[in-house]
């Protein structure tokens, strides 16, 4: 199928604004199209060989003046409405913190847990704030006709209310670097039992306090969007097998075959790019983690033999 | 440079290419003050540029048909950022004023040359030299720049690339473009010839009047922008970078007070060829001669107030938002005029089909499109959806290629009889615009419809719902070159092979149809009194 549907209310709010604006586009367009054809082929040389000097009309520029004239005014009064409706969050909406860095989302719930994709209950108005680690990111839903950009320093905010269950796409849509293509996730519309049961459960999951696993982490700080587990190539190196790997390394100058270490993740991990490993670009980002955190990540890096 | 009438009428008709001037061989060119041939300069790098620009583009297309297995995402994020920053700033600002305003303006008011040759001269090397400089960035440093041309700040303070020299370049190439507004400003108020009173004014020349303007007052504020950005990279001076203080919305603000109406100056001299082109096919004066005028200055005015609309995603405030949108629906109306006035024309003409004419239709058409898909972005809901995505360049590229780029077309094929004294071959013309229209509308509005689909900009990978546009989009953009290249083959053949032309193939009114074909040095022996407007036809005079 060509054309996706669109979900949610604010799905509906843009279709309708667009219809009616690409509706008249199309009869102006066809409208001119039509005159233009018509004239060149009805007032031909062969057909009318002397032209009619006119100079114009004050009457005709008038008119061809004010019409269009209401008419994108009606195009934008009509865009504003929208406008105005999927700026207003509605009260009562659950509120979500949204973080993005090069290149993935995390997302924070008011009850503190933390996942890489967006579970919301069907039926509930979403807030999402939106902040940016690193760069300017764009929070993109086509499927609900929204997007904002998520820009470092400031919060921004985007608001939607799912209407339909179903799992829909969510793109970077603000050029951030190099896997930019990549920084993709998933807002998942569950029935409202079952995202309560979810939420419930993660929030035990938090509660419990046990010092997060190295599992969690990896999504969670976004080390995903370039470090697979398996052994496929992306932007940075596999950590499957990484620990122990030798390297040829470029510090301040000097090259050397470095042994990749706990020590050398750790110390790569806080201070990014200080040593430069050949074959990868040297843009891993600064990400902050406790000495804890670090411990839990090496010794998940260290599982993946 | 002038010579008294006297002496002159002895003097021999030597076209201005048998007249080297004081140097020989290739310094007789890139020393030359002479205003045809620094336009010709400038046509040869231009199109240079502009043919990179599509080989550019070509790949960028490929990329899409297998993404991964043709080039990796380091190379596809460089080859958009060297297509848009190429196309820009080194094609579509300078081709038409810089080529045919140079050297065509000067003889259609009927004046010998511009106000300051030696000043135009300048604005060539400095054209050239922006022009290596952000050739070199492309081959030194830590790689070509992958930032988009539109150096969006943080990132393109961050990424490791080489951003400084390419920006630097842009900045040498603004300073070209504000001494080729300021000349040719000066030229239109002080050389008109006597009698050409402002509405005797060719409208090319209007737009290009128009256009310098525009220049003249926005482009010193991108030379700010991006010597900020080197100050910042440089010496950590955090005017846009959050991290240090700054506001990277200040950087969209500032760089798109240029951009946007950048994108009035790559399209109004367009308008204005096409304003002058119609009315010769048509055989008939130009319908509202001063509503076009006028609009053109109201275009230059109101799109120089209308750049928020690049940002209505970026969190600057609602208010804000609002009234862009609003200045953005303005903005349509002068342009709505102008293709009213230019299909009225067509009313009750004896109208020739020529090339020339073909390609003003198609501007027309294109360019309509381009305009009413602005409408439809312009709208805030609508853009909530629709900005960034594949949508935005497929707008654009109906306004920038289908609008200035087939108003060039119309401009080469319309008087390329008169800058090298030959004809192309007609018929073939026809063809390669049939080819090019066909397309280019396949090419562009799939990519309409990928945005509507939700497909983002800049994006190197797609996910699968995606493929069946991008594989039609891909298929377009060859029928678009296949187009390009009968074009340019069949002007090129002409160059060398074409029939000799005469004075006035078209049978124009406007000056540069009164003299030979090429153009003599200083192109009027006396310098001519005007006693009508720009279109009156001779069929015009014979019927009463």
């Amino acid at each position: 199928m060509i054309f996706s549907a669109a979900t949610g209310i604010s799905g509906r709010v843009v279709d309708n604004v667009f219809l009616y604006i690409v509706t008249i586009c199309i009869i102006l367009l066809a409208l001119i199209t039509f005159l233009m054809v018509y004239f060149v082929v009805r007032y031909r040389r062969e057909k009318h060989p002397t032209p009619v000097d006119i100079e114009g009309s004050t009457w005709l520029e008038i008119t061809w003046t004010v019409i269009p004239t209401l008419i994108v005014l009606s195009m934008f009064y009509y865009g504003l409405t929208g406008f105005e409706f999927l700026k207003k969050v509605p009260p009562g909406a659950m509120t979500v913190k949204v973080i993005a860095r090069q290149w993935s989302w995390l997302f924070q719930y008011e009850n503190g847990i933390q996942d890489p994709e967006l579970r919301v209950p069907v039926g509930m108005p979403i807030k999402l704030l939106l902040t940016s680690q690193d760069v300017i990111h764009g929070f993109y839903i086509p499927a609900f006709r929204i997007k904002q950009d998520v820009v470092p320093g400031m919060t921004n905010y985007l608001w939607f209310q799912p209407t339909q269950l179903g799992t829909f796409d969510v793109m970077c849509s603000q050029y951030c670097g190099l896997e930019h293509s990549h920084m993709l996730t998933k807002i998942v519309v569950l029935p409202e039992e079952e995202f309560t049961k979810w939420y419930q459960g993660k929030k035990k999951e938090v509660a419990a306090k046990a010092p997060p696993p190295g599992l969690q982490l990896y999504q969670v700080k976004g080390c995903v969007a370039c470090h697979s587990t398996d052994g496929s190539p992306r932007v940075g190196p596999t950590f499957k097998g990484l620990l122990g790997k030798k390297e040829e390394v470029t510090t301040g100058g000097k090259k050397e075959t470095a042994v990749v270490d706990e020590a050398f993740i750790r110390e790569f991990i806080s201070e990014p790019n200080v040593v430069h490993i050949e074959g990868y670009p040297p843009i891993m980002p600064k990400i902050s983690m406790t000495n804890e955190e670090l411990t839990a990540l090496v010794d998940y890096i260290k599982s993946l033999r | 440079m002038t010579s008294t009438g006297a002496m002159e009428s002895i003097r021999p008709r030597i076209s201005f290419y048998e007249d080297h001037g004081k140097y020989r061989g290739i310094l007789s060119w890139i020393l030359t003050l002479d205003h045809k041939r620094i336009g010709l300069l400038y046509f040869i790098f231009v199109m240079a540029f502009f043919f990179s620009g599509v080989v550019l583009g070509f790949f960028m297309r490929l990329q899409m048909l297998a993404p991964g297995t043709i080039m990796k995402p380091q190379t596809y994020n460089s080859l958009f950022t060297l297509h848009g920053i190429i196309m820009i700033f080194l094609v579509v600002i300078p081709a038409i004023p810089t080529i045919f305003g140079n050297f065509f303006l000067p003889i259609q008011i009927g004046a010998r040359d511009v106000a300051f040759p030696r000043i135009n001269l300048l604005s060539w090397w400095l054209y050239i030299t922006g022009a290596i400089i952000v050739v070199i960035s492309v081959f030194t440093g830590g790689g070509p720049p992958d930032t988009g041309w539109t150096f969006y700040a943080p990132y393109s303070l961050r990424t490791t690339v080489n951003v400084p020299l390419a920006v630097f370049g842009v900045f040498i190439l603004g300073m070209s473009s504000i001494l080729t507004g300021i000349n040719l400003v000066t030229t239109t108020h002080r050389l008109r010839a006597p009698g050409m009173t402002w509405n005797r004014l060719p409208l090319f020349v209007w737009a290009i009047y128009s256009t310098s303007w525009v220049q003249i007052l926005v482009t010193p504020v991108i030379g700010i922008t991006l010597i900020l950005i080197i100050m910042e990279r440089f010496f950590g001076v955090g005017v846009f970078d959050p991290a240090k203080g700054g506001d990277p919305i200040l950087y969209q603000h500032m760089f798109w007070i240029y951009s946007h109406p950048a994108t009035y100056i790559m399209i109004l001299p367009a308008m204005g060829v096409i304003s002058d082109v119609v009315p010769v096919f048509a055989r008939k004066r130009i319908f509202g001669y001063m509503a076009i005028a006028i609009s053109g200055v109201a275009i230059a005015a109101v799109g120089s107030l209308v750049w928020g609309h690049h940002m209505f995603v970026s969190g600057q405030s609602d208010f804000a938002d609002i009234l862009f949108s609003l200045l953005t629906f303005l903005v349509a109306i002068p342009s709505a005029i102008k293709v009213f006035n230019w299909v009225a024309t067509l009313y009750k003409g004896s109208i020739v089909i020529e090339p020339p004419l073909l390609f003003c239709l198609a501007f027309i058409f294109l360019f309509s499109i381009g305009g009413l898909t602005g409408l439809i972005q312009g709208a805030l809901a609508p853009n909530m959806h629709l900005h960034d995505t594949y949508w935005i360049p497929g707008h654009f590229h109906y306004i920038i290629f289908g609008g200035m780029g087939f108003g060039l077309f119309a401009a080469f094929h319309y008087w390329f009889p008169k800058m090298f004294g030959r004809m192309y071959n007609r018929k073939m013309a026809m063809r390669a615009w049939a080819v090019m229209l066909v397309g280019f509308n396949i090419f562009y509005f799939s990519m309409l419809l990928l945005g509507w689909e939700g497909m983002p900009r800049r994006y190197y990978d797609y996910l699968p719902q995606f493929r069946s546009l991008h594989l039609t989009a891909t298929f377009g953009s060859w029928i678009l070159i296949a187009g390009l290249i009968l074009m340019f083959a069949n002007l090129f053949r002409g160059l060398f092979k074409g029939e000799k032309a005469e004075d006035n193939p078209w049978g124009g009114a406007t000056l540069e149809w009164q003299i030979p074909s090429p153009p003599p040095t200083e192109n009027f022996e006396k310098i001519p009194g005007i006693r009508h407007g720009p279109h009156d036809f001779k069929e015009l005079e014979n019927n009463g």
